[in-house]
């Protein structure tokens, strides 16, 4: 009976399940506000919506949890991390034409689901302090962990795509309406900056995934399907692997972001609010990484040889350029925003290597990214909520008052450097390992990328933290609460374990990461002798 | 075939001709204050009609008079939208038109005249039958444009829509006898035969392009759009809302099989025109849709790129092409439906507004409206998840098989550049302070049309699509 039991439990779709539970919380808040409106012929008294408030964030809380506690448990259940394949896989038909529902994971891609649905509980923590609209600010935030759990889970690439481009609608939304205040000047019209972050973030990421999408329609016909582990298996023509190469790169170097195409980047994330911001910076950005070693790489092995170059020179131009661009920003979340695509910069950098290494590096320093610029944004929002101003001038003196902060603060700026002990070096570490395999120039250049983020950071911590506390506003604040001190102590620990012991989550990755760099080398091999 | 069994096949039309005469009847003995009953009549004529096409579709493919008409599985796949498209104008249009003073008996009749017209159109398989049906069609909508006889701006309309419409049946027609002249028939399987052998002939093509010029006018495909923003703005919303549909779908339909079932020979020679109509609409659309601010002006613009992006498939000559066809129409119809449903929402108290910053804050004065019209714009844009997005995807599916990759880049980009104007709206109605809240109408006509057509969009179609897929290609394959 019991092993009746638990065959069919495993036997359920569980992906399907996990990736749609936070749509089904949104349902759930859609339809609480709709009766309220219908009950209340259209005026909703203050003391009601309120209450609807609270609950709402309750809702989106309680199933943004349970996507973690069935994330994990898939993970601790049903998923053998010794296996390199696609595991818990989904079949069902759906367009037809070689095109179905297709969902499973493996080495590359669980620990992104588990980072997602790690992440978004406390992003909703962490959007304690939104006040309007905070029914469909839970819905926007719910809807998006479904379609980026639906990225990181799909096995067909036209299901990849619909849930790949549909999470920029959740973001537009959610940066244009309760993203911050400011006007910005554009083309003699003058707009809200979050209406013209908003904006750009979307045509910006949208025109770059449009080439992509020809591509794939190419793909499709010349292959036949769009499943994702057949078109793996498909060797396309050396010629075409250059066009489909070019096409797939403009998507992803658009979301990764990568130098010279990072520009949404900066606006996007000082409009957003917090919560926005560590989305953005902790997954949204994971997806670019995550395409290229999902595509680019098993995909078109030829073009990525050919182009590797070409990625290192963007990488270590991102590297070096974006720092110090970084070292001179007067605005918090820009500075950080720009220390992010540095950091982006070591990953594509690692991917191209094409080494055990550097590919493993570089989706470590992916996740650790996910942890560290995560918790920086929120400790800018900590001083955000307070003071209401991200400018770096407007603070000093902070560790006077919030030693708490200041510790958890300092503690996030190191792993941002890249100290070692911290998540943030293990990354950095073996992206340089794996550059200088190919090419020690490359490790270079790279290497002064760490020394430049030593200088930006640490100059942040400087003028914010240290030095006399003369302003007035500063006098009053408050140290951290037991809110915020859980969100970035769980963060903290995370980076902290991974950074002292990583040995865990590279034994997840190296077996799929393995497979791929066998048959990678094994095409350009064939390549090689006609 | 005797007359009886020929007459069989045409029963739908011969109910909408029978039916409508028969109501202009009634409409002139009861007079003006029957327009509400007239108008539910004409709906369930045009259901019945609708349900007899899907009765009788899945038989063999007739000949019908001669080759004049051919019932197939295409032609049942349009007429079932176009009497659905039909149907539901009517339905949007009661409100409306009591509202403005504007409740005449004659408006559901020349709906359902237009539509039996439109019937012809997608049926026609000679060049005769096809003038019949786009004049039948086309005078309907002339005096639907100009309805609002007081109106200087519908009357406008009405004059301009009927001087361009005749200069294109003009072309039409040279087209068809230069066509008729240098093949011998009329017929389009007879014309097949004889261009298959005068592949290279000029005549033959230069009537072709006449041909050709006068169908572009029909479906508004740029360079010969020029009239449908202003005839759009002009005539009363539920006309606007009207056109935007069933007329698009039965021209693109009769542009679709005047071309294959004809010259599937000469495909080289018309293909470059088709293809260059598409890039010339999409770009018009949606670079000119960037400046408007009356939201029927935008809509006008909206549907002539969409127009270009359905042309792609018609570019790619194919089988799948002409099904992608069928599906972008049949998905775009859906989408057009909704929003205009939203538009005729837009009312405050003395009456209709039409300005896009009147939608400002509309998620919160109405949020629900809001929603249904995110939706449907996101849908326009073509943006994933919604169904819009699938009827690009399979157009640019059919223009990569037919090698023309090219034209699926550039639909691609245009695709990008006109989501512009659909996010602006979007971003008004969500980012910025509320504009003075609509009249609410809650469970109206208007509100299920946008509410449901919403919900096509997202998320019933995203289940459903590979069946809606199939079935447009299995009827497009009734014209190879």
């Amino acid at each position: 009976m019991n092993d009746l039991l638990a065959e069919s439990l495993a036997n359920q779709p569980w992906l399907s399940l996990l990736t749609f539970l936070p749509l089904v919380g949104a349902f759930g808040i859609a339809l609480r506000q709709m009766m309220a409106k219908r009950g209340a012929a259209g005026e909703i008294s203050a003391a009601e919506q309120a209450q609807i408030d609270s609950v709402s964030r309750r809702v989106a809380m309680l199933f943004t949890l349970g996507a973690f506690v069935v994330s994990v448990f898939i993970y601790v259940a049903y998923y053998d991390p010794s296996f390199g394949g696609y595991q818990l896989v989904e079949h069902v038909e759906w367009l037809g034409g070689g095109v179905s529902y297709k969902m499973g994971v493996d080495g590359i891609s669980i620990l992104f689901v588990l980072l997602t649905t790690f992440i978004m509980p406390i992003c909703i923590a962490a959007s304690k302090t939104i006040e309007k609209r905070v029914a469909e600010y839970m819905i926007a935030f719910l809807i998006m962990e479904t379609l980026i759990l639906g990225v990181f889970c799909a096995l067909d690439l036209l299901v990849f795509y619909l849930f790949f481009e549909g999470s920029l609608i959740p973001m537009f939304l959610i940066i244009g309406v309760w993203g911050s205040k400011g006007v910005k000047e554009f083309g003699g019209v003058s707009m809200p900056s979050r209406v013209y972050a908003a904006i750009k973030f979307f045509l910006y990421t949208l025109l770059g995934s449009v080439l992509m999408l020809v591509a794939i329609l190419w793909m499709w016909r010349y292959a036949g399907t769009t499943d994702i582990h057949a078109l793996q298996q498909t060797a396309f023509p050396a010629g075409a692997q250059k066009w489909l190469w070019v096409a797939f790169f403009a998507s992803f170097a658009v979301k990764m972001p990568m130098w010279p195409v990072h520009t949404w980047l900066p606006d996007a994330h000082v409009q957003a609010p917090t919560a926005g911001s560590v989305v953005l910076a902790a997954i949204l950005l994971k997806m670019g990484g995550y395409g290229f070693l999902r595509f680019s790489l098993p995909m078109f092995p030829i073009a990525s040889a050919d182009f590797a170059p070409f990625v290192y020179a963007l990488s270590i131009v991102a590297i070096i350029y974006t720092s110090l661009v970084a070292l001179a920003q007067e605005d918090m979340k820009k500075l950080i925003a720009y220390s992010s695509v540095a950091h982006m910069g070591f990953v594509t950098m690692g991917i191209f290597t094409g080494t055990s290494q550097g590919i493993e590096g570089g989706l470590f320093q992916m996740l650790s990214h996910g942890f560290i610029s995560g918790a920086l944004f929120l400790c800018v929002g900590v001083l955000y909520d307070r003071i209401h101003t991200r400018e770096i001038a407007a603070y000093g003196g902070l560790v006077h008052r919030m030693p708490f902060y200041a510790f958890l603060f300092l503690f996030f700026t190191m792993g941002n450097v890249g100290l070692p002990g911290v998540s943030g070096f293990v990354g950095e570490f073996l992206t340089m390992a794996g550059a200088f395999k190919v090419n020690s120039w490359i490790a270079f250049f790279a290497a002064f990328g760490v020394i430049l983020s030593a200088a930006y950071a640490l100059r942040l911590y400087r003028q914010v933290m240290y030095g006399e506390m003369t302003k007035e506003k500063l006098m009053t604040i408050t140290d951290v609460d037991a809110r915020e001190i859980v969100m970035l102590g769980v963060l903290m620990v995370f980076a902290l374990v991974l950074g002292l012991y990583p040995k865990p989550a590279l034994d997840v990755f190296a077996p799929s990461v393995d497979g791929l760099i066998a048959n990678f080398d094994a095409a350009i091999a064939a390549a090689g002798t006609p | 075939m005797t007359l009886a069994d020929t007459l069989f096949w045409i029963v739908p039309e011969l109910m909408l001709a029978g039916g409508a005469m028969a109501l202009l009847i009634l409409g002139v003995y009861l007079g003006d204050a029957s327009s509400r009953l007239i108008s539910t009549i004409s709906i369930a004529l045009l259901i019945a009609a609708l349900l007899v096409v899907v009765a009788l579709n899945g038989g063999p493919t007739q000949e019908l008079f001669g080759g004049a008409l051919r019932v197939d599985a295409f032609s049942s796949f349009a007429k079932m939208l176009i009497l659905a498209a039909a149907a539901i104008a009517i339905l949007m249009s009661d409100k409306y038109l009591a509202g403005e003073q504007l409740g005449r008996f004659e408006y559901p009749v020349l709906i359902v005249l237009a539509a039996l017209g439109m019937m012809l159109m997608v049926s026609a398989n000679d060049l005769i039958a096809l003038y019949m049906g786009v004049e039948t069609q086309s005078l309907a909508l002339y005096i639907l444009a100009a309805f609002n006889r007081d109106s200087r701006r519908s009357t406008e309309a009405g004059l301009k829509y009927f001087v361009l419409g005749a200069l294109s049946s003009c072309m039409l027609l040279y087209g068809a006898s230069l066509i008729y002249g240098f093949t011998g028939s009329t017929n389009f399987s007879a014309i097949a035969q004889s261009a298959a052998v005068a592949r290279e002939n000029v005549g033959l093509v230069v009537g072709l392009v006449f041909l050709i010029a006068g169908l572009a006018f029909k479906v508004s495909a740029a360079p010969f759009h020029m009239w449908t923003p202003d005839v759009y703005e002009g005539a009363p919303t539920p006309v606007t809302a009207f056109f935007a549909a069933a007329p698009k779908l039965a021209a693109m339909a009769l542009f679709a099989r005047a071309l294959v079932t004809p010259f599937p020979d000469i495909v080289d020679q018309w293909r470059p025109i088709i293809a260059i109509l598409a890039v010339a609409s999409m770009t018009v659309g949606a670079f000119s849709a960037i400046v408007q601010s009356n939201i029927k002006r935008l809509m006008a613009y909206s549907s002539i790129g969409h127009m270009g992006f359905a042309l792609i498939g018609l570019a790619a000559g194919t089988a799948n092409g002409i099904g992608s066809v069928l599906v972008y129409m049949a998905i775009y119809i859906v989408m057009t439906v909704g929003a205009f449903a939203c538009i005729l929402l837009m009312r405050r108290r003395g009456g209709m507004t039409e300005s896009i910053d009147d939608l400002s804050g509309l998620t919160r004065t109405n949020p629900g409206l809001a929603l249904a019209l995110t939706i449907l714009l996101f849908s326009l844009a073509g943006v994933p998840p919604m169904a819009g997005f699938f009827g690009k995807l399979v157009v640019f599916q059919a223009a990569v098989e037919a090698d023309l990759v090219w034209l699926a880049i550039i639909g691609a980009v245009m695709s990008v550049i006109s989501a512009y104007y659909y996010l602006r709206i979007i971003w008004l109605m969500w980012f910025n302070e509320p504009a003075p809240a609509f009249e609410r109408e809650v469970g109206s006509r208007l509100g299920m049309t946008a509410f449901g057509s919403a919900a096509l969009m997202f998320p019933i179609l995203i289940v459903f699509i590979g069946p809606l897929v199939a079935f447009a290609r299995n009827a497009a394959a009734a014209l190879f």
